[in-house]
């Protein structure tokens, strides 16, 4: 079934609209609304739990609510101990904020300079970015644990964010590497006769072409940031500090039992932003990834 | 467009090269010790933060979780260094065997999975129809989410006890309870969730369809080869580059595996360590136990293993991989 569709010649502009044509069109759709409902099912689903009662949640399995309660809702603006739920989205968007300016400055001028100078070094550099690319994060772990509660800064942000100033996301290095490949040479050299240095030539004409991969890479930053569970379970233990993950596995941990319903809510809350970034930036986020490979 | 790394450091010094030439030649008129110098001063300024962030945070930690793991060290009791006692304790450890076999599992059933789904829809998505756009943005949209606490916890409720698929299969005489808490078929569970994440390869293997050249297939078809033969010879190698691209990052990612399996399984990787990822071990080892020399072994232990495979993939594309344009190795 798959195998015939997939294999369908694309280039049908040549045809006539046969009534064929019509059934296979009609078969395409039906096959893709097919899984669409399927892969979409785990979404519209805490979209109906989280104005379900609380008793239905689990039991429930219309997808439709027989009955529908807004009460979910106002337990999850309420938070966590005391700490209300609005804490904890400020919290994830300082963190992703942050993130983002750190990522578009550092990887923006590392990838300049790797791009586009030549300086002893530069290759074994690159060597390095590249390698780091394939590196798992975790054998790095501890040590950084060290050295950030030698500095003091354990719960704080700081160790969240240090990295994405300091170029470390190798992976949007890479990327504006390769969009500044497509960036024509003749430009520099251009400026450069006109008598241009590399900070003008990178301010002035680097960083504006740069543009879809200054989006790009802040939109995948933004959400992965806004993600992240590993580094904040880490580093923040009071739970004014705890950004959106942090607040949703600890309430699973203490109040999930007697409150599905709020929980269910907070879940929805927290993966609003998420995808509003994604309705608005859409074109751009799948041509980013189309380019570069980068994914969320 | 979609440039698999194996390409990217050649191209690279070969950019970096010509440039090279270029400027020389055309600085020759100017003054030449001084461009070099401005190059050579911008260029470390520019990297001056990757630098210090590297040796800082990457390369120093690196080197200083080695040492540790050669040393029992203890985040509160301390600790001295041991040989490869660390390394020996970890073939005798039920956890390290219990934790290889369900990452390993997982490694091998999500990748492939994940890969053939994004493939098929990839493929559908690539003909010229109405709506495709809207398509790719809803198939694409999960890979998003799928990884937060958030949807983790959702899966948790999906297949719990008397949840949806334990009430749905219910209907048909079934008595097994949820899936997630029936270690049997929980890694699987997770394995879905990844598979559930099939929209970002997907959006690559589209990039990577619309750039095989219409008339490769029209001319297939006029020596009337049939649609499996275009797909196995035309489609496949074409697309062998961005294949091996996917798969190479899938794979390392996969083995790093985390936020999902700590929700759902905890950093005991329940029910009976069902879910036990290697990295939740890690962490249970270095921020619970607080072992953090033995934690550093563990680590390097996965830092050897991603990197043999790695090798192995490389390796293997040599030969399987096909660059159009290029003469093929």
């Amino acid at each position: 079934m798959t195998a015939e569709a997939t294999t369908e010649p694309r280039v049908v502009g040549r045809r006539q609209r046969t009534a064929g044509e019509k059934g296979r069109s009609v078969l395409w759709h039906l096959c893709l609304l097919a899984s669409l409902v399927v892969v979409l099912y785990p979404a519209f689903w805490v979209l109906t739990a989280s104005i379900k009662p609380n008793a239905d949640i689990i039991t429930d399995l219309s997808p439709i609510p027989a009955t529908i309660t807004w009460e979910n809702f106002a337990s999850a603006f309420d938070g966590l101990a005391g700490v209300p739920l609005w804490r904890f989205f400020w919290n994830s968007f300082v963190i992703a904020a942050l993130s983002v300016i750190g990522i578009v400055v550092s990887c923006s001028i590392t990838a300049y300079a790797l791009g586009r100078l030549e300086f002893p070094g530069r290759k074994a550099m690159f060597a390095v970015v590249i390698a780091t690319l394939l590196l798992p994060g975790q054998v790095m772990l501890i040590p950084q644990y060290l050295i950030f509660s030698e500095l003091d800064v354990v719960n704080t942000i700081f160790p969240l964010v240090i990295g994405k100033f300091l170029a470390l996301d190798a992976f949007f290095v890479f990327m504006y590497i390769q969009f500044l490949r497509g960036i024509p040479r003749e430009l520099d050299q251009a400026a450069t006769i006109d008598g241009a240095g590399h900070f003008r030539i990178f301010f002035s004409i680097m960083l504006p072409l740069l543009r879809p991969a200054i989006v790009t890479s802040s939109i995948f930053t933004f959400i992965g940031s806004w993600n992240d569970f590993m580094g904040p379970l880490i580093y923040l233990h009071e739970i004014e500090k705890f950004p959106l993950p942090r607040l949703l596995q600890s309430y699973n941990n203490t109040e999930a039992v007697s409150n599905y319903g709020g929980m269910m809510a907070m879940t929805l809350l927290s993966l609003v932003p998420v995808v509003l970034f994604f309705l608005v930036f859409q074109k751009f986020l799948i041509k980013g990834i189309a380019t570069s490979g980068v994914k969320g | 467009m979609t440039a698999p790394p194996t390409a990217a450091p050649p191209a690279a010094d070969e950019a970096g090269a010509t440039a090279q030439a270029k400027k020389q030649k055309g600085a020759a008129k100017r003054r030449p010790s001084l461009s070099r110098r401005g190059e050579l001063l911008t260029g470390y300024t520019f990297m001056t933060p990757w630098i210090i962030g590297s040796l800082v945070f990457t390369v120093g930690p690196m080197l200083w979780s080695l040492y540790l793991s050669f040393t029992d060290y203890h985040l509160v009791l301390g600790g001295d260094f041991i040989g490869f006692e660390n390394y020996r304790a970890m073939f005798e450890d039920p956890m390290f065997a219990r934790a290889v076999k369900v990452t390993l599992l997982y490694v091998v059933l999500a990748v492939p999975l994940k890969l053939l789904a994004s493939l098929a829809v990839a493929m559908l998505l690539t003909q010229k129809r109405r709506g495709i756009g809207f398509y790719r943005a809803a198939f694409y949209m999960p890979s998003l989410i799928a990884m937060s606490v958030g949807m983790a916890l959702v899966w948790k409720a999906l297949f719990a006890a008397d949840g949806p698929q334990d009430q749905f299969m219910s209907l048909f005489g079934w008595e097994g309870g949820g899936f997630i808490g029936n270690p049997d078929v929980s890694i699987l569970m997770l394995v879905l969730l990844s598979v559930w994440t099939f929209g970002a390869p997907m959006v690559i293997f589209m990039a990577g369809l619309l750039q095989v050249p219409g008339e490769l297939y029209e001319a297939a078809e006029v020596d009337g080869a049939g649609k499996w033969h275009r797909f196995v010879h035309i489609t496949i190698p074409m697309l062998s580059p961005v294949i091996f691209f996917n798969v190479l990052m899938e794979t390392v990612h996969a083995f790093q595996m985390f936020g999902p399996a700590f929700i759902i399984g905890g950093t005991a990787g329940g029910p009976a360590w069902s879910t036990l990822f290697y990295t939740v071990r890690i962490y249970a080892l270095a921020f619970v136990d607080l072992r953090m020399g033995y934690a550093s072994a563990w680590a390097w232990m996965l830092v050897l293993a991603v990197g043999v495979v790695t090798l192995i993939m490389f390796r293997a594309a040599k030969n399987l991989v096909y660059y159009a344009g290029e003469d093929n190795r």
